[in-house]
């Protein structure tokens, strides 16, 4: 194993470590996946039964309430990942080790995928047992959603990180908080189209805007909305380049500062 | 004077005119110092003199305003990283994550310094630092004393040429306190490593540092050997040249404060 990668190990092999010994966080990583699938699943039954409509447009529902799922917690699999090394104080050690600032990152991307996979594929499974939904109905564009959802969620969470090195533990409410601020503009539920005409552009410079253009192209209309699947990556590389460029500086200004030893207060 | 690449016979570290403000305080002014392969060097001084921010710039948490850092031959501003390999440190400032065990702690810093026959060297460390006790219990659970010596044995996980302590006996009884002081002896014996101690114990200091460097107000303002110092200053201990320094109370001989 070459040295990046036993040091990126290092950090998975570290957080694998803490769910092993802690069964709340191992509920907590399926528990509001679950709990929303139930939420909108069961509406969406409801839908069903009351409106012809509805009925075509409630496979829409439970899929958008599932990639949603993936959005948010990979950014917040990334962001609390970091935020379990502020509150153990462990900071000040692990920058004094030759991990580089990018190992960093990968090590927080990998425990993203593992506890976004943790928390989805029972999402997954109960949509199928309780709503005869399967994920596979929306074709191949799904392995596109989920990559391009992802990559959303660790530019998101790579600015919160940045914060919470700037601003110590008092930002970490930004971890849980600022996907939630995002989802009524990234037209989740509804086509953007619903929204404002003013507000539109800026619903449509969100990644997840255009891919949940495309999952309603894919199960409403059949079609693959190439489009927006490339808009969407376009935009997760101008966001991702953005929050690695903030949290590259805000790196740098914690090591003027000396903040890496006292982000954990 | 060679610098050392490998920690041979040059100067093992290097500090020239180090400055770090934080906003309108004066942290370190102006503070440089070196350390041969083998030596343990006392960074000494009274709360807010400038020995942790000294620390943390010399381990590159912390960049200085001036002046410039070279370990091992590796200039801390443009290479860190091949420095920071063969550097460690403990502090009572930093802790390690509470819920995983102690042997669980050091295979996560075996793998990010790269340690090979990473099994090997944790029951090594365990026996040397006599941590089979609680080897596989939460660290969170610990006493002060198995805290330090968890800490002392992440520290030592790399088998560190360069090894920075801050209080590396802070809360400690004296019994477990004088059991590291001789394990850090034994360790500087047989590998030759150089260590920085930072630390308020002076009777640590007297036995462990063969050369210190007294901070007041983050300047430089007497250096050498304990004895030397003692002898300066006219007094019996180092406690007492401390007291002298900090208080500004002594006149040195020849010099300092």
């Amino acid at each position: 194993m070459s040295g990046s990668a036993r040091r990126v190990w290092g950090l998975i092999y570290r957080h694998l470590a803490l769910y092993r010994r802690s069964w709340p966080r191992l509920i907590e990583l399926a528990y509001w996946p679950v709990l929303q699938m139930c939420i909108w699943g069961f509406v969406s039954e409801f839908m069903v039964r009351s409106s012809g409509w509805a009925a075509a447009a409630s496979g829409v529902l439970i899929g958008a309430v599932l990639l949603w799922e993936v959005c948010l917690r990979s950014q917040m699999g990334f962001a609390i990942s970091f935020l379990e090394e502020v509150w153990s104080r462990n900071l000040g050690n692990l920058f004094v080790t030759p991990i580089r600032p990018w190992e960093l990152v990968a090590g927080l991307i990998s425990m993203s995928i593992l506890r976004m996979a943790a928390g989805i594929i029972p999402a997954i499974l109960l949509a199928w047992v309780l709503y005869a939904f399967a994920i596979t109905d929306m074709g191949f564009a799904v392995i596109a959603f989920f990559i391009l959802l992802m990559a959303m969620g660790w530019a998101v969470a790579l600015a919160v990180t940045a914060m919470v090195l700037r601003h110590g533990a008092g930002a970490e409410a930004l971890a849980w908080s600022v996907l939630f601020g995002l989802a009524p503009l990234s037209a989740v539920f509804y086509p953007v189209a619903i929204l404002p005409a003013w507000l539109q552009p800026v619903a449509l410079a969100i990644p997840a805007t255009h891919v949940f253009e495309g999952m309603r192209a894919a199960l409403l209309e059949g079609r693959f909305a190439s489009g927006h699947l490339l808009a969407a990556a376009a935009l997760d590389i101008v966001w991702l380049g953005l929050a690695a460029w903030l949290f590259a500086s805000v790196f740098r200004l914690a090591r003027r500062q000396g903040l890496l030893l006292n982000v954990g207060e | 004077m060679k610098d050392a690449p490998g920690g041979g016979g040059g100067r093992v570290l290097v500090a020239e005119g180090l400055v770090k403000r934080y906003g309108e305080v004066l942290a370190v002014d102006h503070v440089g110092f070196e350390a041969m392969p083998g030596e343990v060097l006392g960074l000494l001084g009274g709360n807010g003199a400038g020995k942790t921010t000294t620390i943390a710039m010399l381990l590159g948490l912390l960049i200085p305003d001036e002046g410039r850092i070279t370990v091992l031959g590796h200039d801390m501003a443009t290479d860190r990283f091949a420095a920071l390999g063969r550097m460690n440190f403990s502090s009572p400032y930093v802790s390690l994550p509470h819920r995983l065990s102690v042997r669980e702690n050091l295979t996560v810093y075996g793998h990010l310094y790269g340690v090979k026959g990473l099994a090997r060297r944790i029951a090594a460390l365990a026996d040397e630092l006599d941590l089979g006790p609680f080897l596989d219990r939460p660290a969170g659970q610990l006493s002060a004393g198995q805290k330090t010596r968890a800490a002392l044995a992440k520290a030592l996980i790399n088998t560190p040429s360069v090894l920075l302590l801050d209080e590396p006996t802070a809360s400690l009884d004296p019994d477990t306190a004088d059991t590291v002081r001789g394990w850090l002896e034994r360790y500087r014996d047989e590998t030759g490593a150089t260590i920085i101690l930072a630390s308020h114990n002076m009777a640590e200091v007297e036995r462990l540092c063969s050369d210190v460097v007294m901070l007041k107000q983050g300047r430089v303002v007497d250096r050498g050997s304990p004895a030397a110092l003692i002898g300066r200053y006219g007094r019996e201990d180092m406690e007492q040249v401390f007291l002298d320094i900090a208080r500004g109370t002594g006149v040195a001989a020849g010099g300092g404060a």
